[in-house]
């Protein structure tokens, strides 16, 4: 049987790349495997547009985004890495130019989002605005959920937060939709896999105990539970203590640092300071 | 007559960039380098707690985000007045640290930014996407050559995977590592964690050895001419860093053309603005008093990036600037790496001074940082402190200049009732990717490329192999603007 292949357009908005590089490091399978292999059986992905990535540059990779819209109308995956800066119609940011003229990451993300097979928004900022879109938001940046409702574009996103995302996040729900379909993801209110943020670091945090018996930590370096020094680990949905990062090797808390709560929506301005406790009724 | 190619986007770099050149007769006669997303960091930092600006600038790249880290926790350890209490430990495990995310950076970019200007993976793979499409032409290895070199792209990706999980050990997690702080770092090192390290840190040196440097001179070796192509302003600055307590790995100065080396004096950096989106008034300003209001309805203006000078010139930062710097002012072991790659070629320091030579450098510097990186492992005191306790101060000012994979960085922050007032960072693809100055002096890409003889204006190589050889990050270089200036105004796209 033939494989089936779903062309993927990366797009990078107003970020640092870092949840690409992050994706660079997943581990089984590898980014070798991503780009290359059937990644469920008798199904693959194919990275049409990657700024990072691909080979090609200038007006050819612009052909490519223009070449899908019109011909694959329904059949590529759309991710989307970076806010939106909607400020000034979406200059501040601009992905290339397009028949003469700056084609904005706005622009880029409605054109490409309207007729995707599914959009996933990767990383905070892409999902709820994140580091850009902090106070005072000079560039009027958004997540790409948001572009849609505004703009009535209905194909379905799903979230992957994180800053960065964990490459595990992204590769385990590309892979739950080539094998179930997306109607089959379990999402929460904020349209994340309940897979991987279904409960809180705090609940499974190795510092738990500490909590439990009131060993707090007073000064970064120090063992005992960080609440004090700032953790937002007590409302912060993610798998980080299981899974842990980088091959299984660390994570924030386990490193000695309080958790940022990066994958909420809340980040960076609701849970910052990010070395003062904040409780979650303070949060909002 | 003239025509004038544009590449937008120019790929395989970090961040989004542009590029024009007007071409005479087949050679570059004018060049504008242009950064096209604008974020606004130091907006976004005013009013937050200090110690948060070690969090939120790594954000602003998430390809070498240590490197603000470092910069950041100097210049937050100067403005709390930490800087002579960090302990050994600590400063070892930071470099440690800002080590491994240099050995992925330079290996990412040879391999999955650079290569593919060199090497036919085509040929290698077929027609496979994201290797299509591409310029076509000129591909000069082929057979058994070409396929290692595909393979090794492969083995590059585990490679630089690796030097992130390396680095995780004592950062915690990576991109956007957590270990760097104000006052040292959180993690402490442990006898197995030392030794965790350290085998990890063998395998990826063999690698560097054995195929990274190897590759690098089986591209020079076909690709000779880009030992004259893009030489640049030839003028290096490297701010020094990796201070540990043995002393700077890297050493400061201001490398003139001619190869003398001058000390560094920070007060003569200035920044011009009359090709940039910000109001003239501004110009010619040292980075601590400068002022950044944007004016974007300049005619001539035509990049989010200021033009930082050194004494009014253009300089050069990046790898090759620190190896010049080394070697100029005589580190034995980079005198050694330098003067044995040149043997091979039978030339002299002069060819650094082009595409390949920024290439090498870059390889040359990451067998340097490994190999120093061993030495750092065994000076580590197992199971003591890498930290102490810092307080805000209700007011100070703070600078923290370091080394960052691409070149050198600067942060420098003032505080006021415990709140950031103002914070400023320049990159160096801010210096390397600026635009023209008040001189009309043309930024340092845009100097390596005019006067570059251009083949085939439909696949023009020669363009983006200068451009990518100096490793531009862009989301680092345009994220300018000054923390008083909130109003951003209109600007004109071109």
């Amino acid at each position: 049987m033939a494989t089936k292949k779903y062309p993927v357009v990366w797009l990078q908005g107003a970020g640092c790349t870092g949840c690409s590089v992050s994706v660079l490091n997943a581990v089984s399978p590898k980014f070798r495997n991503l780009l290359l292999d059937e990644l469920v059986p008798g199904q693959q992905l194919n990275l049409i547009f990657h700024a990072t990535i691909m080979a090609g540059q200038g007006e050819p990779v612009i052909e490519v985004l223009k070449d899908t819209e019109k011909n694959r109308k329904g059949g590529y995956i759309l991710i989307v890495e970076g806010a939106v800066p909607t400020a000034e119609n979406g200059n501040y940011g601009s992905i290339g130019e397009k028949d003469g003229r700056h084609l904005t990451i706005q622009q880029s993300v409605e054109e490409m989002g309207k007729d995707a097979l599914l959009v996933i928004a990767l990383g905070t900022c892409a999902t709820f605005g994140g580091i850009p879109s902090a106070r005072p938001n000079p560039t009027l940046c958004k997540g790409v959920k948001a572009i849609f409702n505004e703009k009535g574009i209905e194909t379905a996103v799903v979230n992957i937060p994180g800053c960065p995302t964990h490459p595990d996040w992204f590769v385990g729900t590309i892979s739950a939709v080539l094998f179930s379909g997306v109607d089959a993801l379990e999402l929460d209110d904020l349209a994340r896999p309940k897979l991987f943020y279904g409960s809180l670091i705090h609940e499974n945090c190795p510092r738990r105990a500490d909590f439990d018996k009131g060993k707090f930590a007073e000064k970064l370096g120090d063992p005992g539970c960080l609440y004090k020094l700032g953790c937002k680990g007590h409302y912060t949905y993610a798998d980080c203590p299981l899974r842990q990062w980088n091959n299984g090797l660390n994570w924030c808390v386990k490193a000695g640092s309080p958790c940022l709560g990066c994958v909420e929506p809340e980040f960076p301005d609701g849970t910052s300071p990010m070395y003062e406790k904040i409780t979650f009724e303070e949060l909002k | 007559m003239s025509t004038k190619i544009k590449i937008d986007p120019i790929t395989r770099i970090e961040g989004h960039l542009a590029i024009e050149a007007v071409i005479d007769d087949g050679v570059v006669k004018e060049a504008k380098s242009a950064g096209t997303l604008f974020r606004g960091f130091e907006i976004i930092l005013q009013g937050r707690d200090p110690r948060d600006a070690n969090r939120i600038t790594q954000r602003i790249c998430g390809v070498c985000p240590t490197a603000h880290a470092t910069a950041s926790a100097l210049c937050l350890d100067d403005a709390f007045g930490l800087t002579d209490r960090i302990p050994d430990n600590g400063k070892l495990l930071r470099y440690l640290i800002l080590g491994a995310n240099f050995l992925q950076s330079h290996i990412l970019h040879f391999y999955h930014l650079a290569a593919l200007d060199y090497v036919d993976a085509v040929s290698a793979v077929g027609d496979l996407s994201p290797f299509i499409p591409r310029y076509e032409g000129d591909y000069r290895v082929s057979g058994q050559a070409n396929a290692e070199l595909v393979n090794h792209y492969i083995k590059a990706l585990d490679i630089r995977r690796k030097c992130q999980e390396m680095l995780s050990i004592f950062g915690g997690k990576m991109p956007h590592s957590i270990g760097i702080v104000p006052g040292g770092v959180t993690e402490k090192p442990t006898e197995d964690k030392i030794t965790n390290f350290l085998w990890r840190l063998n395998e990826i040196r063999d690698f560097i050895d054995n195929i990274y440097i190897p590759d690098i001179i089986t591209v020079a070796k076909v690709y000779g001419d880009y030992f004259t192509i893009g030489k640049g302003c030839r003028r290096m600055i490297a701010y020094g860093g990796f201070d540990l307590p043995t002393g700077k790995l890297f050493k400061p100065a201001v490398v003139s053309p001619d190869l003398k080396p001058e000390s560094l004096v920070e007060e003569n950096i200035t920044e011009d603005v009359k090709y940039s989106w910000y109001a003239d008034s501004d110009s010619g300003k040292n980075p601590a008093e400068g002022q950044t209001k944007p004016q974007l309805d300049k005619e001539q203006a035509y990049s989010f990036l200021k033009s930082p000078r050194y004494k009014a010139q253009v300089c050069e930062l990046g790898p090759l600037a620190r190896m010049v710097s080394n070697y100029v002012q005589r580190d034995i072991k980079v005198k050694e790496l330098v003067d044995s790659l040149l043997g091979q070629f039978d030339a002299g320091v002069d060819v650094l001074f082009s595409v390949l030579g920024r290439h090498a450098a870059r390889a040359l510097e990451a067998k340097f940082v490994a190999d120093a990186m061993v030495d750092w492992l065994q000076d580590l005191k197992p199971n003591e402190s890498c930290i102490v306790e810092n307080e805000i101060p209700e007011t100070a000012d703070g600078a923290g200049l370091s080394e960052a994979p691409r070149g050198s960085v600067g942060h420098w922050i003032s505080i006021k009732d415990k709140k950031i007032e103002r914070y400023q960072v320049i990159t160096p693809t801010a210096w390397n990717a600026s635009p023209k100055d008040d001189k009309d002096q043309p930024g340092a890409i845009e100097q390596a490329i005019i006067g570059t003889k251009v083949r085939d204006k439909d696949n023009p190589f020669e363009l983006v192999r200068i451009v990518r050889a100096f490793d531009p990050c862009l989301a680092c270089s345009v994220h300018l603007l000054d923390a008083g200036a909130n109003e951003l105004g209109v600007f004109r796209v071109v």
